[in-house]
């Protein structure tokens, strides 16, 4: 088990670095020379060669990655090419409201698929099943961008209750807890919780019901348990395999809700990755990237260890 | 890629039921015919499919022309059934148009990546040893990222383009694929048919087309069909971002994002192109879990 | 102990069935798994029912407590377990007469017991369930049942799950686990199939010695005759979903009566049978999806006659205490 843990962390080390490589080589699959996407289009050849020198573009590719990578572990993750200042701070801000909504809409969406799957598990077979399977189908299948409209015109523009725009009162982007500014929270959250709850509807729904048909149900059947009781059972051997389908849907809406925040111009990582692509403002397109896949990496190494450590069936060395 | 994987343990399962006799095919399709939710989704997509290859015929306009004369006639406008969009174009022909590219771009990557994702799924879990770890451990490296996030990265670095959208999509379907074919190649590889093909010296090749080959690629067919529905979904997100068609060609994704403008005006009509998204992306669903549910001989 | 098939009142009986159906029904078929069985079981006998895998053995001993999958079973006939009217108990009664007053054990005791579950919560867990006392106490009993079913160093293996332990000590906690309230009937479905020859014979001493320790009546199900052997006051031969013969241990063995008992014997390796040949019978088990008339053995017995098809023989009683259905059991013997 110690062996396991230490091995799995130790193993996000390539991962990282393969997955640094792949934010790096997004600079040079942009068609075009890549100095182009890292300085303004009209800046005069002589600067532009000193920009090249400077970020190394003269180098070899393997070179360059070295440079790069050299950078990004001291915290540096270039410059916007349109704002013309460092993206880390920007980043961290938009990071921090799209962690709020992620973790809203995302919690909201496990909640509702843990209790409809959890129900249609135990109803496997009769009609209450079909139905909740066949809301978690639709679920997985709504178009969230177009569903976030819907929402907008009933409940912005015809009943006028909520916020259609941003997420604070007058655009501001520094979030509070209280009810100016969760009243905008509102309406992305549950657009952004449907495909989530279909999906972990689907799982657990899947879960429970291999569960329930399993022998040592019939066990506990015989020993008198109660309903309760066996729900209880059912519960207990569904929860790590729920818990890790929990994290990895979190930490998927991290990287997932940008046409969500698009919608309704929510000041987070998706609308900066949607203004970088708007403005072709390829570092911080790069940038944004590389810290929302670091932080699924890791996310999924934490979810991985807690299943490790709360399943007493993964025997793990 | 949780959004993704939620089918692979389902589909993995398949292979050991899966067989390449007639009657077990039989049974499927009669179970197929018995599934009314798939039948009736089946039907619609094939309606919608026919609708957009004769949608010359069952319109008069052509998709990119207008006139902001009649900019946003309500639906059921008198030779406008559907309405006109913010330039004044026929609704009912851009949607019908529009949908051939929606459904262009997100098929195709499901299809490239079914043959790309599959080979070398098939190849990872046959050869084993160094040649699996390779494969594996690069696909590890995709999996690494949110799908949406990565889709959105590649064809945001590659620009706008059908084609630069499809490509990122087909990147991002690969390593799913690419994962079942590998436990599916491997639970047949130790199915006690195959084990014994080898115990009678059975070449490789053999061993493969005979036998793995015809009950892998039922499972993964299966699991790539219920990645269509994912696939609408994105390829359409995409071009609502700005990341796929150019205007003023149509697509369901950009429309919805150029009718945002209409949201106030003609509500029905912005919301219109979604509605197409959605059921296609369910119908594509509710069928690739008929499908499933029908290979499935223990159901 | 040898009672003929008909006679005592209810009340003398740990179990009493009459005419007991259990039906599967689907949407594709009806499968007629158990026909109109007729079983009596006194206090702190042992019965062994014997047969072969879908002969309706299990489905017989799940039904007296009615485990069947709910919504999926139909059961037909009068059934009484230690005094209950199990046909008649509403689901709220018969959860505390399970566990309580009829337990049962099962064949495969890896799948059989929850693996997020330590042992002695597990076993706690029933207890706590039926007699209300509070989980440490019944903490203590789990680790005395263990003492009972002879685990070695208890008090560890109580926290242990199911998977850390080898296949003999977990049925042993099964074991302990379906005695843990005194059941008076205790239900084993193949409790040996699972293990190793050695181990086999362990838990058989096992059970032997605590169904005179504490004096229950026992029904196991087996396709093994020599297991049957060595456990039974009395066998019980099922095929096909019905009954085809009873008879004291001995009286069996010696001279099993109806075609299909000797057919079974002469497939089974036992003692003084040193040059004979084993045999085999010919042909499968009917299908139980389709209605059949008259005796079911018909299609593979040696000695068929007309009549054997025409109707279901009744059942002949060659001796006090012995019931066969075969209309030529005499000529076959």
């Amino acid at each position: 088990m110690f062996y396991y843990v230490v091995r799995r962390i130790i193993y996000i080390i390539p991962i990282s670095l393969a997955v640094s490589l792949v934010c790096f080589l997004l600079v040079h699959i942009a068609p075009g020379d890549p100095i182009d996407a890292m300085v303004a289009p009209d800046t005069p050849p002589v600067v532009i060669e000193q920009v090249r020198a400077q970020f190394g573009l003269d180098q070899p590719l393997p070179v360059q990655f070295g440079i790069w990578l050299a950078k990004v572990v001291q915290g540096d993750l270039g410059n916007s090419l349109i704002k013309g200042r460092p993206i880390a701070a920007d980043l961290l801000s938009a990071s921090a409201n799209t962690f709020i909504l992620a973790m809203t809409g995302g919690l909201l969406g496990v909640l509702i698929g843990c209790v409809f799957g959890g129900i249609a598990g135990v109803y496997r077979g009769t009609w209450i099943d079909r139905v909740l399977l066949g809301t978690a189908v639709a679920g997985v299948s709504v178009p969230h961008y177009w569903l976030g409209m819907v929402m907008v015109i009933i409940f912005s523009v015809n009943l006028n209750l909520l916020p259609a725009m941003g997420a604070g009162p007058g655009g501001s982007t520094e979030w509070a807890w209280d009810w100016a500014h969760i009243q905008f929270l509102i309406l992305p959250s549950i657009t952004l919780c449907v495909i989530p709850a279909g999906l972990v509807t689907r799982t657990v729904r899947g879960l429970v019901s291999d569960i329930m048909s399993q022998d040592f149900i019939t066990t506990l059947r015989g020993k008198g348990l109660r309903r309760s009781g066996i729900i209880n059972h059912v519960i207990q051997n569904a929860a790590p395999t729920v818990l890790a389908v929990i994290g990895l849907q979190l930490a998927n809406l991290m990287g997932g809700s940008i046409l969500v925040e698009t919608v309704f111009a929510w000041p987070g990582t998706g609308m900066m990755l949607n203004n970088a692509i708007f403005q072709r403002d390829i570092p911080v397109l790069q940038a944004t990237t590389l810290v929302l896949a670091l932080f699924f990496v890791v996310l999924n190494l934490v979810v991985d260890l807690i299943q490790t450590a709360i399943d007493p069936r993964i025997i793990r060395r | 890629m949780s959004i993704l994987s939620h089918q692979q343990s389902a589909v993995v399962s398949l292979a050991r039921k899966v067989s390449t006799s007639d009657s077990y095919w039989r049974g499927v399709g009669r179970r197929l015919l018995r599934d009314k939710t798939t039948m009736v989704c089946g039907a619609v997509l094939i309606v919608m499919a026919l609708m957009m290859i004769f949608a010359p015929l069952l319109t008069s306009y052509a998709p990119t022309e207008g006139s902001i004369a009649r900019r946003l006639k309500p639906v059921g406008t008198p030779s406008y059934m559907l309405g006109t969009d913010e330039l004044g174009r026929d609704m009912l022909t851009r949607l019908l148009f529009g949908g051939r590219y929606s459904w262009f771009v997100g098929i195709t990557p499901v299809i490239l990546a079914f043959i790309v994702g599959g080979m070398l799924g098939i190849i990872a879990g046959f050869a084993g040893g160094k040649v699996n770890m390779l494969i594996m451990r690069v696909t590890d490296v995709f999996y690494a990222f949110p799908s949406v996030l990565l889709a959105v990265a590649v064809s945001g670095a590659l620009g706008a383009g059908i084609l630069n959208a499809i490509l990122s999509l087909t990147i991002v379907f690969i390593p799913p694929i690419i994962r079942v074919s590998e436990s599916v190649t491997t639970a047949v590889r130790n199915l006690d048919y195959a084990e014994a093909a080898r115990a009678t010296g059975a070449s490789a090749s053999s061993i493969v087309r005979v036998h793995v080959l015809p009950n892998v690629l039922g499972p993964i067919f299966v699991y790539a069909t219920s990645l269509v529905g994912v696939s609408m979904i994105v390829a359409s997100g995409l071009s609502f971002l700005g990341l796929g068609i150019k205007p003023p060609d149509p697509e369901w994704g950009l429309m919805l994002n150029t009718l945002r403008t209409a949201i106030y005006s003609q509500p029905l009509i912005a919301t219109l192109p979604g509605m197409c998204i959605f059921m296609t992306s369910v119908c594509f669903n509710f069928v690739s879990d008929g499908l499933r549910t029908a290979m499935d001989v223990r159901a | 102990m040898n009672e003929t098939v008909s006679q005592t009142r209810t009340g003398d009986y740990l179990v009493r069935a009459r005419d007991l159906n259990v039906a599967f029904v689907s949407r594709e078929a009806t499968v007629n798994a158990v026909n109109g069985i007729d079983l009596d079981l006194a206090f702190g006998e042992v019965l062994c029912i014997l047969g072969e895998s879908g002969s309706g053995k299990s489905v017989t001993l799940r039904a007296l407590m009615r485990l069947n999958p709910k919504g999926k079973t139909v059961m037909s006939g009068e059934l009484s377990v230690a005094g209950h009217d199990m046909m008649a108990l509403p689901d709220s009664m018969l959860t505390s007469v399970r566990g309580r007053e009829v337990s049962m054990i099962f064949q495969e005791p890896m799948t059989a017991l929850d693996p997020v579950f330590t042992i002695g919560r597990q076993i706690g867990e029933t207890i706590v369930r039926h007699e209300g006392i509070s989980r440490r106490e019944a903490e203590q009993r789990a680790l005395d049942l263990l003492e009972l079913v002879q685990i070695p160093s208890a008090k560890r293996r109580l926290s242990a799950y199911p998977h850390e332990l080898s296949g003999g000590l977990r049925q042993r906690a099964m074991i302990a686990m379906a005695i843990s309230c005194r059941p008076k009937l205790l239900l084993a479905d193949e409790p040996t199939t699972a293990l190793d020859a050695t181990v086999q014979i362990q838990i058989l001493l096992l059970l032997r010695r605590l169904q005179q320790e504490l004096g229950m009546g026992v029904i196991f199900v087996t396709h093994d005759l020599g297991v049957a052997g060595e456990i039974a006051d009395r066998i019980a031969v099922m095929y096909a979903g019905r009954m085809v013969e009873q008879a004291s241990v001995t009286d069996f063995i010696t001279r099993p009566l109806h075609p299909y008992a000797q057919g079974l014997m002469g497939a089974t390796v036992h003692s003084g049978m040193r040059g004979h040949r084993l045999t085999t019978i010919p042909g499968s088990p009917p299908d139980l999806r389709l209605p059949i008339s008259g005796c079911a053995f018909a299609a593979r017995c040696p000695h068929v006659v007309n009549a054997c098809r025409a109707a279901l023989p009744p059942f002949r009683h060659p001796e006090p205490g012995r019931a066969v259905r075969c209309v030529r059991f005499e000529e076959a013997a």
